[in-house]
């Protein structure tokens, strides 16, 4: 067995190497670049930059086992270098290489230290000075037929995962598949150790930790053979057991417990043919959630909020409205104690109409909103009248604001993400000029929303205003806002 | 006055064939009466036709010898009766311009005998020119053959006249009706509004933009998916700190030391306060042993777990660093499951792009019970998700420092056809729950996804600057819809 000598001053720097060799490789262009590639990856990710682990091959034939990890003080070190025809002292090499793109980032892991690792052969070539370069002279050609793999490290574990790999995946081009042969390191201090260390790590998992963990139930034998499918080697523990012996071979060093077992089973298994199981919770009520979100965007408008009686008399949702009570619309109150409580509003206009005729000494201009439900009579529902959701906003001042309430229409539909359309497009919403009584002939106009009419607005008709007593122009939006849902 | 003057003449007779003349009959400026004429024609008041009518007018200098006589005239006037007067001192009697003029003119008259000396060829002349400017000042008109004489000497220039003739219109009344853009205070006390006519309103426009307040978008989308983990029974994490020791973000979480995530190029690392003070010190020696030998089932990471390292502070990257000390204060209490939810700003240290920013809000959830499996976490997520409005899901493997197993979430976008990634989630490993104190059949399960994501594909936004940060352009604040999350 090949040896490598690991001498005292290497604690100083870069305590740690690890080697193998790999026999009878036949390399073509493909598995050369496949080769060079593998050690990049390795070096960028889990060697975080080569300052964890370094790794070189060698082309064994052009060496002399047994081999030294040697420190020494960088004149001491001279050879020539990968890609160099020349000599270069290691400390003349450092000054080389700081104009090296590729090699540059590296030189700090070992720039300020008295010594630099090496690794020399029994013929005193220097294999490589880790983790900056290898030597031209073992350098790996088309030609190599016998690899020597080297990993120096400043974390053993990792070197010895990352030796793993580099064997585990290129003994499939070993003239005999598979073959690994090892290397002794033998410490300073006389402790020796054998690499690669390629012994399986061994788990028992208890079957009901898999299932219970995942939520499917399985059986010991269909854990195991998912768990063989997925290259980890399972098999029942005992007999009539509900334990499970997995032995980890040494490409999985992500396993580190048996939930990393009960993943693979998982993925095995396919996440998506897990059935789910839904946790308690809650629904909300679209309509209240939506009345809130509009409540705070009129108010951001700068209009307050009023809440009316839902409760009004028969003169108040009609006639005082110039409305005619054709006896189809309102729901009416048996016994009322007085005329305040005949019907239910069937709109939101009289109660905030009487709001303003209550509020006359109010400074100008009066801005207010409600959303709030009305009944009408419903053939549809059980009970015969059903609720509405309706908003309405108001504008009271020394002229009509009806502007102002358009504009608040725009705004009403922006927030609701409804594009402005021309005249009969249903994509969207548009206004069209009416004709109603509570209104001002030529200024009020109903809106229709995706092909349906929701809502009106305009100046309320001075007769209407004279009814509730109040002196200034006014203008009304009334919409409803259950069409949004 | 005009309008009234105008409208009540016709009250009482067909038409006003002339308005120059109407203008000068009744004392009025003729523009005026013009002006008048143009409005009630625009509503209809009235007929008008046009007149036409050519007119000479004087010059300035046409207007000058009206006044004091024509130049050869003047020059004539100038030399004596009887006898001569030498040129020189001739011109000196008279201006300059005058003098020319007049020369040249008396010459053509043959009036003068021009030489050194100039005397009078005639006895007397009269002043023709002067006569004929004064007949045009007058408006007479004269023949053809004086007015080009007058215009060859640029005594006279031509002037249209524009005039009309009036007779009543379709539209006509007396006086004229005010048509209204709005109804008044004063409309109603007057009680005039009876006989109001509104100008017509164009309801094909839209109304003039409003002034009001706004909220942030991403702020809705917020609100309302911590409406949704309400209903879901979650309860709020306190997020509000910023700062945090790698402790709490990384290692308690069982993530290495030498993972790629504690590089500098990924985390801010501060350089004041530069590293904790304070941390549980028995708990410290766990999550050191955990890491560095394993323990609780585990193999651990085996490498030197350095307290340094630990004690170093940062931004924190992700709001599971807060996750994690609120589950190791649930587990000093005696066991009781919980639900956890936070939304708030984390710290990456990647280059800012088209989707990526150093600072940006996560949102995660967790729950913490016996015996979850992965089917109650897919359960939880289809539920959460769903009420995003993405209810086709799938799940695939995907790696975490801390979470086992881990899986990303794709749901299928209708509108570009394919599954999109909306999250990542998992099952937090036993060497992170295990060393706080919880006992063995208690998991957690967890999901996270960033707030600007959702947001952007919600409202249509392609860039992440244009959404948050002072780069944003207010009117995309101000014209944004509500966020309908949730509500169906």
């Amino acid at each position: 067995m090949l040896k490598m000598q690991v001498k005292k001053e290497t604690s100083l720097i870069r305590p740690f190497v690890v080697c193998a060799v790999l026999r009878g490789i036949a390399f073509d262009e493909a598995r050369y670049n496949s080769f060079i590639d593998l050690q990049d990856k390795l070096h960028q990710n889990i060697c975080r930059k080569r300052t964890l682990v370094a790794i070189g091959t060698h082309d064994l034939d052009t060496l002399q086992g047994p081999f030294t990890y040697e420190a020494l003080p960088p004149p001491e070190i001279n050879f020539v270098p990968l890609k160099q025809v020349k000599h270069f002292r290691a400390d003349e090499l450092m000054e080389f290489y700081k104009s090296d793109l590729k090699l540059k980032k590296f030189l700090h892991i070992i720039e300020k230290s008295k010594v630099f690792p090496v690794i020399y052969d029994r013929n005193r070539t220097v294999l490589s000075l880790p983790p900056i370069i290898n030597g031209a002279h073992s350098a790996i050609t088309l030609k190599t037929k016998n690899v020597f793999i080297e990993c120096t490290a400043t974390d053993l574990t990792k070197a010895k995962i990352v030796l793993n790999t580099m064997v585990t995946t290129f003994s499939a081009y070993c003239e005999r598949k598979f073959e690994v042969e090892p290397v002794e390191v033998i410490s300073f201090d006389g402790n020796s150790s054998v690499y690669p260390d390629l012994s399986e790590y061994n788990m028992e998992v208890p079957l009901s930790y898999i299932t219970g963990s995942i939520g499917v139930p399985l059986e010991v034998d269909e854990v195991t053979s998912l768990l063989n499918r997925m290259q980890v080697h399972a098999e029942q523990a005992g007999l009539g057991g509900n334990n499970i012996n997995v032995s980890v071979p040494p490409t999985r060093s992500d396993i580190l417990h048996p939930c990393d077992v009960m993943e693979d089973v998982a993925i095995a298994y396919g996440y998506n043919n897990i059935p789910k199981r839904k946790l308690s919770s809650l629904k909300p009520l679209p309509l209240n959630q939506l009345s809130d979100l509009i409540r705070y965007e009129i108010a951001m408008n700068g209009f307050a909020e009023v809440l009316t009686w839902i409760l009004c008399s028969k003169k108040e949702n009609f006639e005082m409205l110039n409305r005619k009570d054709d006896k189809t619309t309102a729901v009416v109150i048996g016994n009322p104690r007085s005329s305040d409580f005949e019907v239910v509003r069937t709109s939101l206009m009289p109660g905030m109409l009487k709001t303003v005729g209550h509020n006359k000494d109010h400074p100008k201009p009066i801005k207010i909103f409600e959303v709030g439900d009305v009944v009408l009579l419903d053939e549809k529902k059980d009970v015969g009248a059903s609720n509405r959701r309706l908003l309405a906003a108001l504008y009271c001042g020394a002229n009509s604001g009806f502007e102002l309430i358009h504009s608040l229409v725009d705004k009403i539909m922006e927030v609701m993400g409804t594009p402005f359309v021309p005249v009969g497009n249903s994509a969207g919403y548009y206004i069209e000029l009416s004709d109603e009584p509570e209104f001002l002939s030529g200024r009020q106009a109903k809106i229709i929303y995706k092909g349906r009419r929701i809502g009106i607005f305009g100046i309320v008709h001075p007769e209407v205003l004279n009814n509730f007593d109040i002196p200034d122009p006014c203008t009304f939006l009334e919409l409803d806002i259950e069409n949004f849902l | 006055m005009a309008e009234d003057a105008i409208l009540g003449y016709l009250a009482t007779h067909e038409e006003i064939p002339d308005s120059g003349q109407f203008a000068s009959q009744h004392g009025l400026h003729h523009n005026d009466v013009v002006n008048v004429i143009k409005s009630l024609h625009g509503f209809r008041y009235i007929d008008a036709q046009d007149i036409k009518r050519e007119s000479w007018v004087l010059t300035d200098e046409g207007k000058k010898y009206a006044a004091e006589g024509s130049p050869e005239v003047q020059l004539f006037l100038a030399i004596p009766s009887e006898g001569s007067i030498a040129k020189d001192e001739l011109q000196k009697k008279l201006d300059p311009s005058l003098f020319k003029i007049g020369c040249s003119q008396a010459g053509k008259n043959k009036w003068v005998d021009m030489g050194k000396q100039v005397s009078r060829k005639v006895q007397h002349v009269e002043d023709k020119v002067k006569d004929l400017l004064i007949r045009i000042q007058d408006g007479q008109t004269l023949g053809k053959e004086d007015i080009n004489s007058l215009r060859a000497r640029k005594l006279i220039v031509a002037q249209t006249w524009k005039g009309y003739s009036v007779s009543k219109g379709p539209n006509y009344a007396p006086k004229r009706k005010k048509v209204a853009t709005d109804l008044t205070r004063e409309n109603l006390q007057r009680g005039d509004w009876k006989e109001l006519e509104f100008k017509e309103y164009n309801f094909n426009a839209k109304g003039p933009p409003a002034e009001a307040g706004h909220l942030h978008p991403l702020l809705k989308v917020k609100q309302q998916l911590k409406n949704i983990f309400l209903q879901m029974g979650f309860e709020e994490m306190p997020t509000n700190n910023f700062v945090e020791s790698s402790f709490w973000n990384f290692d308690a979480l069982f993530q290495p030391q030498q993972h790629p995530a504690r590089d500098s190029h990924d985390t801010f690392f501060l350089e004041a306060p530069s590293t904790t003070r304070e941390l549980p010190e028995d708990y410290v020696q766990l999550v050191k042993r955990v890491h560095e030998s394993g323990g609780y089932g585990s193999r651990g990471y085996m490498y030197d777990w350095k307290r340094e390292e630990a004690n170093k502070n940062l931004l924190r990257t992700h709001t599971t660093a807060v996750s994690t000390r609120m589950l190791y204060t649930l587990a000093k209490q005696p066991f009781a499951p919980k639900r956890y939810f936070s939304i708030d700003r984390v710290f990456r240290n990647e280059s800012v792009d088209r989707t990526h920013l150093a600072e940006f809000h996560q949102i995660e959830g967790l729950v913490c019970d016996r015996g979850l499996t992965l089917g109650d976490l897919i359960g939880v997520l289809n539920d959460f998700f769903s009420r995003l409005g993405m209810s086709k899901l799938r799940f695939k493997p995907a790696y975490n420092p801390y979470t086992e197993p881990s899986m990303e979430i794709f749901s299928y976008h209708e509108g570009l056809k394919k599954w999109v990634e909306i999250g990542n989630s998992g099952m937090f490993r036993p060497e992170m729950l295990l060393p706080m104190g919880f006992p063995e059949d208690v998991r957690v399960i967890a999901w996270g996804l960033s707030l600007e994501r959702p947001t952007m594909i919600l409202y249509g936004i392609d860039n992440i600057r244009d959404l948050f940060g002072h780069k944003v352009d207010l009117s995309l604040i101000k014209r944004n819809p509500i966020c309908r999350l949730g509500i169906n």
